[in-house]
């Protein structure tokens, strides 16, 4: 019992405090019965022509998107609170916890991640029915319907088998705690940033289904449907980069992607958005493209479904290995059958009457753009059929295993060619344009191409595979081609996501760049080193000073001290190898050491014969730009999503004052 | 029965107990000499799947039948047996799985197939929204 | 052909449905067999890992009869407790070898002094060498090898009450 709740009010308070828990479910219950009323609405007014019944579903949408926020809220302050009456706080929280983590760990377990999952959906929901104004009303309000459709049987996952709410009776004095590795900033939001971009994809996939119902598959479509496929991709690309930055500075392997499973399952609803992203580009400009970007909608949030399905349902082994449980498994598996399986339906039932538009020229921004999807897609198959072989071939008695060498060769040429695809597009005019025209405007970033694979020859060959060689190669040039777009325009009059798409260009281009660099420059050594000892690597001395042991708050630590320097001046750095008690478990905290240039990493290992401790010592030439390119990436979608919308308010602020 | 998004990484997270006081073989974790053979080590060593974590090469797995291997992987090596002759004395006898690069067994050609399949598809597709050039 | 491509999707999407489902509900299977089980043993050498019991090489296992290889550490606890399963096979008449890995000679005296003895011979592999060769993939683990010194049988994991009759068999059937 919460201390503070005792005293002369305590009853009262007791009982305050003690309905936190029911308004929360309460809530959830009232949204699940207005999701399905929403449906019902939506469905006998568009079938019945009823515009009575169809005046009722954007109010149902908004109370839905407030009920959810009011359950969640609920489940965060009964963490805040430490309410260990309830049985996700006690399995999941201890009331010593710094707030932040009991503020995170909210949604650190199944069931308020799925909460969250919910809400989020219900608010964007909410956002559709008040804010959206190109669709015509049929297709939004079947829209709606279909978003309260996919809420429905997340409302039923989460009452029906993963309760938030329920209560533990009696309840024990405090709760189980976090695990120590989960009390990670960059692990309390990395799982939510996944998540706002999973449900982003939800809603554009609510949007396709409105669409193929409706039959109204157009610019207007397109329109409607591009923030939220910019926004969740924005969303994708920074919960991807700091999932990557994460594993590579807490596993200590100086990786940072591994073409594990759970990697892979993030990767592929990217890759889906990604091709959404620039398809729906195409249709809202041209009006073409009109089944394939219907089908990219419903095969993105089917990523993400698989996604959660393969994290979630444990059925291939993973570095990351998340807690899983086969019966949850079996009813996202059974969502997943449902909606997808009921979206490509409608869209073979319907698409037949969509017509295509009249072909592109063969140079053009259209066929740049379809050649992107096109490659974008394959790596995307290929992923999926890479991650999910080994599944197969045990259908036959057969283990196999897949993974880096295979994704590398395979994937990898694949995703050079869309860089050179990225270089050329921007600068190819839109319907019709030349060959001839567009290779002058490429001649530069050419030149500047050719200067590097001359200078990378004499500078390092022989030292370097074939693919970090044309990766950096391809990254030069394409991050100078990237900034054409800006060459000889007036830099204050660009719009908004033009700047978008050309940060975002070029932020792909600086993480190939350290892509590559990482690959090819690397250098490791592995040495068996006692106090005293002075370590030389890379143009790096490191004096290895002591060893010292280290208390934290739930760990015991063994720290070496070490002088690292280049010339100048030295830099203190620590790693560390850590024990924790309950469960009894090691782990290493690698130092980083961040330069302009690189990243030195240390790693501690354990001790060998003679006093002499084993350490891996990485210098990692420029492999910072990894993430700076992801981030820049997803600032570039930042850009864009506001320069669209800022347009779209005015001009039809124009329209408005025009009319007047 | 915590069910939580959780990277509890099974080797970053080594249970203690479960390995040998012994120490790693010689050269388990001490890199060839020769700059040219330990990159050939190293490029092996990261495509052989640990079999006691399963879901990480040898190359970066902390258990201890890891560090054997890596150090047979760098003995051999150096004493002249090519990397791919190391792979199938391996697959001999712990079957594909143990290659995180897939073999060219007929149970693993579709996979090989696919990317040129997916391409073909992609370029059939593609045909179909380009213009024909016209006749002149 | 337009048809196809439209239904094309769905029919893919089931596929996968389908393959979801089965390895749901597939037992969970992730024991690395070796490829080694009906091939001759590969010739090995080890030297005694125990005080009191001789050194071990693979010629002595193929000697017409068949014998047990039960593959085991001092340091790794199913080992201690598939041991009274171990006396049992030998009080049934099963001969058994053993393989230490890792080990070293005081640490395995100790452990047989605590667990017992139901080995004939024990050879010390201090460097999973001949795991390796074998393909087995950890402790404990026991072959079944047959009299002429081919790998019958390989059993992954402690041997429990209930698997016992079943090694028997196998002695029995590689005769």
């Amino acid at each position: 019992m919460d201390p503070r709740l005792r005293g002369d009010d305590g009853w009262f308070c007791r009982g305050i405090a003690s309905m936190i828990a029911e308004t929360g479910l309460a809530a959830l219950w009232l949204a699940a019965s207005l999701a399905l009323l929403q449906l019902v609405l939506a469905f006998a007014g568009l079938k019945g022509g009823k515009p009575d019944l169809l005046a009722a579903v954007r109010p149902a949408a908004v109370a839905q998107g407030v009920l959810t926020a009011i359950a969640f809220a609920s489940l965060i302050t009964l963490f805040l609170r430490s309410d260990m009456s309830v049985l996700l706080v006690v399995t999941n929280s201890h009331s010593m916890k710094p707030w932040l983590y009991k503020f995170a760990g909210t949604w650190g377990n199944h069931e308020g991640s799925m909460l969250l999952w919910v809400t989020v959906m219900g608010v964007a929901g909410a956002a559709v029915a008040l804010f959206e104004r190109a669709l015509q009303r049929n297709a939004h309000m079947a829209t709606l319907g279909g978003q309260a459709a996919i809420s429905l049987g997340f409302y039923a996952f989460l009452l029906f088998s993963s309760n938030p709410f329920a209560r533990i009776d009696p309840a024990p004095a405090d709760g189980q705690g976090l695990n120590p590795l989960l009390q990670d900033p960059g692990l309390a939001f990395h799982p939510p940033t996944l998540y706002l971009g999973y449900v982003g994809l939800s809603v554009a996939f609510s949007f396709a289904i409105g669409a193929l119902l409706t039959r109204q598959v157009d610019a207007a479509f397109a329109r409607a449907m591009r923030p939220w496929v910019l926004g969740a991709w924005v969303l994708l690309t920074l919960g991807i980069t700091a999932g990557s930055y994460w594993a590579y500075y807490e596993l200590g392997w100086g990786g940072w992607w591994f073409w594990d499973p759970v990697e892979n399952a993030s990767l592929m609803p990217w890759l889906a958005a990604t091709a959404l992203l620039h398809s729906v580009t195409v249709l809202a400009t041209r009006d073409a493209l009109r089944a394939w970007t219907v089908m990219l909608a419903v095969v993105a949030f089917s990523m993400s479904m698989v996604g959660t399905f393969l994290v979630r349902s444990g059925i291939l082994t993973s570095v990351h290995a998340f807690a899983v449980d086969p019966t949850r498994g079996s009813f996202i598996l059974g969502l997943l059958a449902l909606y997808i399986g009921g979206a490509l339906a409608l869209f073979g039932w319907r698409i037949g009457s969509v017509r295509e538009g009249a072909p592109f020229e063969l140079v053009s921004r259209e066929t740049m753009l379809v050649v992107n999807n096109l490659l974008l897609t394959v790596i995307l198959g290929l992923v999926l059929i890479g991650t999910l072989y080994p599944l197969m071939t045990e259908a036959f008695g057969h283990k196999v295993s897949v993974g880096a060498p295979y994704f590398d060769r395979i994937a990898g040429p694949i995703a050079l060619a869309l860089m050179v695809a990225m270089a050329a597009g921007p600068l190819t005019r839109w319907r019709k344009d030349q060959a001839r025209a567009v290779g002058k405007r490429l001649l530069i970033p050419l030149c500047i191409a050719l200067l590097v694979s001359i200078s990378l020859s004499l500078f390092a060959w022989g030292r370097i595979g074939i693919l970090p060689f044309l990766g950096l190669v391809i990254a030069v040039a394409v991050g100078v081609s990237s900034l054409a777009p800006l060459w000889k325009r007036k830099l204050l009059r660009t719009p908004l996501f033009t700047y978008g798409m050309v940060v975002a260009h070029l932020g792909c281009a600086v993480s190939l760049a350290g892509m590559a660099c990482d690959s090819a420059f690397t250098v490791e050594k592995l040495v068996a080193a006692r106090p005293g000892d002075m370590i030389q690597t890379a143009g790096w001395s490191l004096r290895f000073r002591q060893i010292i042991p280290i208390a934290g708050d739930n760990w015991t630590a063994l720290q070496a001290d070490m002088d690292a320097s280049r010339g100048g001046s030295s830099v203190l750095i620590r790693p560390q190898s850590r024990f924790f008690a309950s469960p009894p478990t090691t782990t290493s905290e690698a130092a980083l050491l961040t330069r302009w240039d690189g990243q030195l990493y240390v790693v501690l290992g354990e001790e060998v014969e003679g006093g002499r401790w084993q350490l891996r010592i990485w210098w990692k030439p420029f492999v910072t730009l990894i993430w700076l390119g992801g981030i820049m990436i997803a600032l570039g979608g930042a850009l864009a999503l506001v320069g669209r919308e800022r347009r779209g308010w005015l001009m039809k602020w124009r329209a408005r004052e025009a009319r007047r | 029965m915590r069910l939580i998004v959780a990277l509890m990484l099974a080797l970053f997270v080594t249970p203690l107990g479960a390995q040998t006081a012994l120490p790693p073989a010689p050269y388990a974790d001490r890199q060839i000499a020769d700059p040219a053979l330990e990159r050939k080590a190293k490029a092996l060593m990261e495509t052989i799947r640990c079999l006691t974590c399963q879901s990480q090469s040898i190359a970066d797995s902390g258990a201890s039948m890891a560090g054997d291997m890596r150090s047979q992987i760098r003995e051999r090596i150096m004493a002249g047996e090519q990397p791919e002759a190391i792979r199938d004395w391996l697959i001999a006898r712990y079957g594909d799985w143990v290659s995180y690069e897939p073999t060219a067994a007929p149970i693993l050609w579709p996979l090989w197939a696919a990317p040129v399949l997916l391409l073909g598809l992609g370029l059939l597709l593609l045909r179909g929204r380009i213009k024909r050039r016209k006749r002149a | 052909m337009r048809r196809l491509l439209i239904w094309l999707p769905l029919a893919l999407f089931l596929g996968f449905i389908g393959l979801f489902a089965s390895g749901l509900f597939k037992p969970d299977d992730r024991v690395i067999h070796s490829r080694l089980v009906g091939q001759p043993l590969p010739a090995f050498s080890l030297p005694a890992a125990a005080s009191d019991r001789p050194a071990l090489t693979s010629a002595q296992l193929a000697t017409g009869k068949p014998r047990l290889l039960n593959i085991f550490a001092s340091w790794c606890v199913p080992c201690a407790a598939e041991a009274p399963q171990l006396e049992a096979l030998r009080q049934a008449g099963a001969q058994i070898d053993a393989i230490a890995i890792r080990d070293a000679r005081p640490d395995v005296d100790a452990f047989l002094k605590r667990n017992g003895n139901p080995y004939a011979r024990i050879g010390l592999d201090a460097r999973s060498a001949v795991q390796m060769a074998l393909g087995s993939s950890g402790v404990p683990e026991t072959f079944v090898i047959d009299g002429r010194g081919r790998i019958a049988h390989q059993h992954i994991g402690d041997i429990r009450a209930d698997d016992v009759p079943m090694i028997l068999q196998k002695l029995k059937d590689a005769q």
